[in-house]
């Protein structure tokens, strides 16, 4: 079974296999040591198993999506979805006509060779024909919510979406042609033969009313639908549609353990290509909802890096941003954005990075804390006395014995310079911080800013357990070696960035606050919560941008109208109690205003 | 000539039409908030760098504003050296300008390596 047009669709489809393996194959190369031997250690385990059930949920069935807007993920699904049944059962249908063995293009081109060739009068034939139709009608309704969304993106649950460059449109022209090229190439042919499902003949139909039944028209209507699948494919590997596969791959390997790392990897190109450009990373993001800055959220940031010609915008694009983490809480594909961000920001402090600065801490001297907790203010709890003061408090009342590990002065924790891709800086300071922990012989950490919390947990390697004090708070309340006395308090709770997105810590704070207030839900909480503005992630934007990004987290806060605002990080704390008449309390102050003594 | 016991200090005033002003152009371009700055010295009195040494950022960035870029750039292991900055974040929030003091140090030593 051959015919002519049928030739642009193989080479579309040999186009796209070559590149992709070369690609993918170059890519795999670059994986650094630590990614290469996790695949080693677990390429043999069931780890393949929850992979496989993540690409069905995500690759083609979009559920993260569904879950920020279910419109928007039905538009997605029965694109993916359906046009994957279209293929699977277009094959089975070729296998179903021709049991003998066929040639790969004949599911694709079916109804066309169907009637020149048939075989088999499987009376499974008309049900399937009858099937892909009703598929090909799921994929239509999906593509009508794309043509929506390009104009009026609103009901998709999208403020704003992406812009597309050249290629990029010229590959969605070629996949939106595809569906209709193919509906018509299947009424061309059912028009002369009367063959195919509920919609193809009812097309058939139609196009014989209006007495369009000619061979030479069906074969051009082909040629096209050939034409549109072949470009499509050639593109494929050059655009977003890249993403196909590739998000297959990421899927996989974040099974399989592997994580970005602090330089370009094979992993990140891994990522940089997953990014279906989707655009919900847009929305959400306070540079875009509060600056009216739309060019330098998650996908622009990776478009900068995969493109050339806008590699010099990288920099600027990565330094813009506050790194708050509410884009990569957002990303339906799961890519981890601050890693990558980091990595250009690196790339850039490269000349500026000097740990030499840091020779004075050489002469500090170490302290011992036998048996006891260290406890890590930080430096903006500096800033913010009454925190400090209220975590001794509350050590003296748990009869709990605490080293004040920086009360003299604070070494920073190093993770503001680690932002800013000052790499070696950082581990300076935590080389420094370490061995004093080292030295003292602390037996657990506590500490009260979110950046230091996620700096220890995730870049010191600590053997000793570390803790957020909300986190500590929240285990002498439960073990009851702190008593509360409950105050009629109504309190709305902002979760920092760092403890939230950042370490997932969400509950804890609620529990401690809920031990002695009334909690008052808010609009935009948890993952979804707002960043107070002053965020050390970014260096770029000044303080009157600040305020209005803090303003709006703040409307948030005091929408249910509560008596207090509580937070668990000096940071938030210093920048909203400065804007509003409402006090803004950290959990730790809330807790030891209400101790009951023993 | 006759040791009186005094000195004559070299005057410190600088000729700003002389003074080559691209570098302070670019600096209070990528930070406008500098030019709020009053020399108050408020992110010198609590800066964490300044807990252990003698490192003065305020004079870092007035040094800079006064176009003295070769004294900064070669000032290394002394009072002025940027790389002495952890960064915390703690002179930005002091600042009662809000000069965005952070950005300002980064910018400062990206362009003394130009
Ligand atoms: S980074 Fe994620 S959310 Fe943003 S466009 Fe890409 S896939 Fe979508
Ligand atoms: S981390 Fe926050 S500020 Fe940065 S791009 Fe994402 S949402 Fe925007
Ligand atoms: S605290 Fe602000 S205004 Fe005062 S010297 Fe420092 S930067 Fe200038
Ligand atoms: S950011 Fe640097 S200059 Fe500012 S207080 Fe911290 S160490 Fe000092």
């Amino acid at each position: 079974m051959f015919s002519i047009f049928v030739i642009p669709f193989c080479l579309g489809v040999l186009a796209l296999l070559v590149i992709s393996v070369i690609k993918y194959y170059n890519w795999i190369k670059e994986f650094d040591r630590k990614q290469q031997t996790l695949i080693r250690k677990n390429i043999l385990t069931w780890k393949f198993l929850p992979a496989i059930w993540e690409m069905f949920r995500e690759c083609l069935l979009h559920w993260r999506i569904t879950k920020h807007n279910a419109l928007l993920g039905y538009m997605h699904r029965s694109l993916a979805f359906g046009w994957f049944l279209l293929i699977v059962v277009g094959f089975v249908q070729a296998l179903v006509a021709y049991p003998n063995g066929h040639q790969f293009y004949v599911g694709i081109f079916f109804n066309y060779f169907e009637p020149h060739y048939p075989v088999s009068h499987s009376p499974a034939l008309p049900f399937i024909a009858n099937l892909m139709d009703a598929l090909l009608l799921y994929v239509f309704s999906g593509l009508t919510l794309a043509i929506v969304k390009k104009f009026w993106s609103k009901p998709l649950g999208m403020k704003r979406t992406t812009r597309h460059n050249l290629t990029d449109r010229i590959a969605k022209a070629a996949l939106w042609s595809i569906f209709p090229a193919r509906l018509l190439a299947e009424g061309a042919t059912s028009a002369l033969y009367g063959n195919g499902g509920f919609l193809v003949v009812a097309m058939g139909r139609l196009m014989q009313a209006v007495g369009l039944t000619s061979t030479v028209l069906e074969y051009n209507l082909w040629t096209f639908y050939s034409l549109a699948l072949g470009v499509f494919f050639t593109l494929m590997p050059f655009t977003r549609y890249m993403h196909i596969f590739t998000e297959v791959f990421l899927v996989y390997f974040r099974q399989l353990g592997l994580r970005d790392s602090d330089s370009k990897s094979g992993y990140t190109m891994f990522e940089l290509s997953a990014c279906s450009r989707c655009g919900i990373c847009i929305d959400g993001c306070p540079i875009n909802r509060e600056l009216g800055v739309t060019d330098i959220q998650g996908v622009y940031l990776l478009q900068a890096i995969r493109n050339k010609d806008l590699r010099n915008r990288a920099e600027s694009i990565a330094n813009m941003c506050m790194v708050c983490g509410r884009c990569s809480a957002e990303c339906p594909v799961g890519i981890d954005l601050e890693p990558v961000r980091r990595q250009v920001r690196t790339e850039y402090a490269k000349g500026i990075d000097h740990p030499e600065g840091f020779q004075y801490l050489k002469s500090l001297h170490h302290f011992n804390a036998l048996g006891r907790v260290a406890y890590f203010g930080g430096c903006m709890s500096h800033l913010t006395p009454g925190i400090t003061q209220a975590m001794e408090q509350i050590f003296q009342a748990a009869g709990q014995s605490y080293w004040f590990m920086d009360q003299e002065g604070s070494v920073c924790c190093g993770r503001p310079l680690l932002q800013q891709g000052l790499v070696r800086q950082a581990q300076a300071l935590r080389d420094r911080n370490k061995s004093m922990l080292k030295k003292s012989n602390a037996t657990m950490l506590v500490t009260s800013c979110p950046i230091c919390y996620q700096s220890f947990t995730k870049d010191y390697r600590l053997d000793i357990p570390v803790m957020h004090h909300s986190q500590y708070i929240d285990m002498l309340l439960k073990n009851g070696k702190i008593k509360v006395e409950r105050s009629d308090m109504r309190v709305t709770y902002h979760d920092p960035c760092e403890l939230g997105r950042g370490c997932g810590v969400y509950d804890e704070p609620r529990h401690v606050v809920a031990a002695t207030a009334t909690l008052l839900p808010t609009q935009e909480e948890r993952e979804k919560s707002l960043c107070c503005g002053f965020n050390l992630g970014n260096t770029s934007i000044d303080s009157e941008q600040q305020v209005l990004i803090r303003d709006a987290a703040l409307r948030n806060l005091l929408e249910p109208n509560p008596d207090m605002i509580a937070t668990a990080c000096p940071m938030c704390k210093k920048a909203m109690t400065r804007a509003n008449n409402t006090p803004v309390s950290d959990i730790a102050e809330i807790i030891a205003n209400q101790l009951i003594e023993k | 000539m006759i040791n009186f016991g005094y000195k004559i200090s070299t005057p410190r005033s600088i000729d700003m039409d002389s003074a080559d002003s691209r570098l302070y152009c670019q600096l209070v371009e990528a930070v406008p908030s500098y030019r709020y700055c009053i020399g108050c010295g408020g992110c010198t009195a609590t800066c964490s760098a300044g807990q252990f040494t003698d490192f003065n950022i305020r004079k870092a960035h007035f040094l800079f504003s006064r176009r003295q870029y070769d004294k900064l750039a070669s000032d290394t292991f002394t009072d002025t050296d940027l790389n002495k900055c952890m960064l915390c974040g703690k002179c930005s929030l002091v600042c009662p300008r809000g000069v965005n003091t952070r950005g300002l140090i980064l910018q400062m030593r990206k362009l003394l390596l130009k």
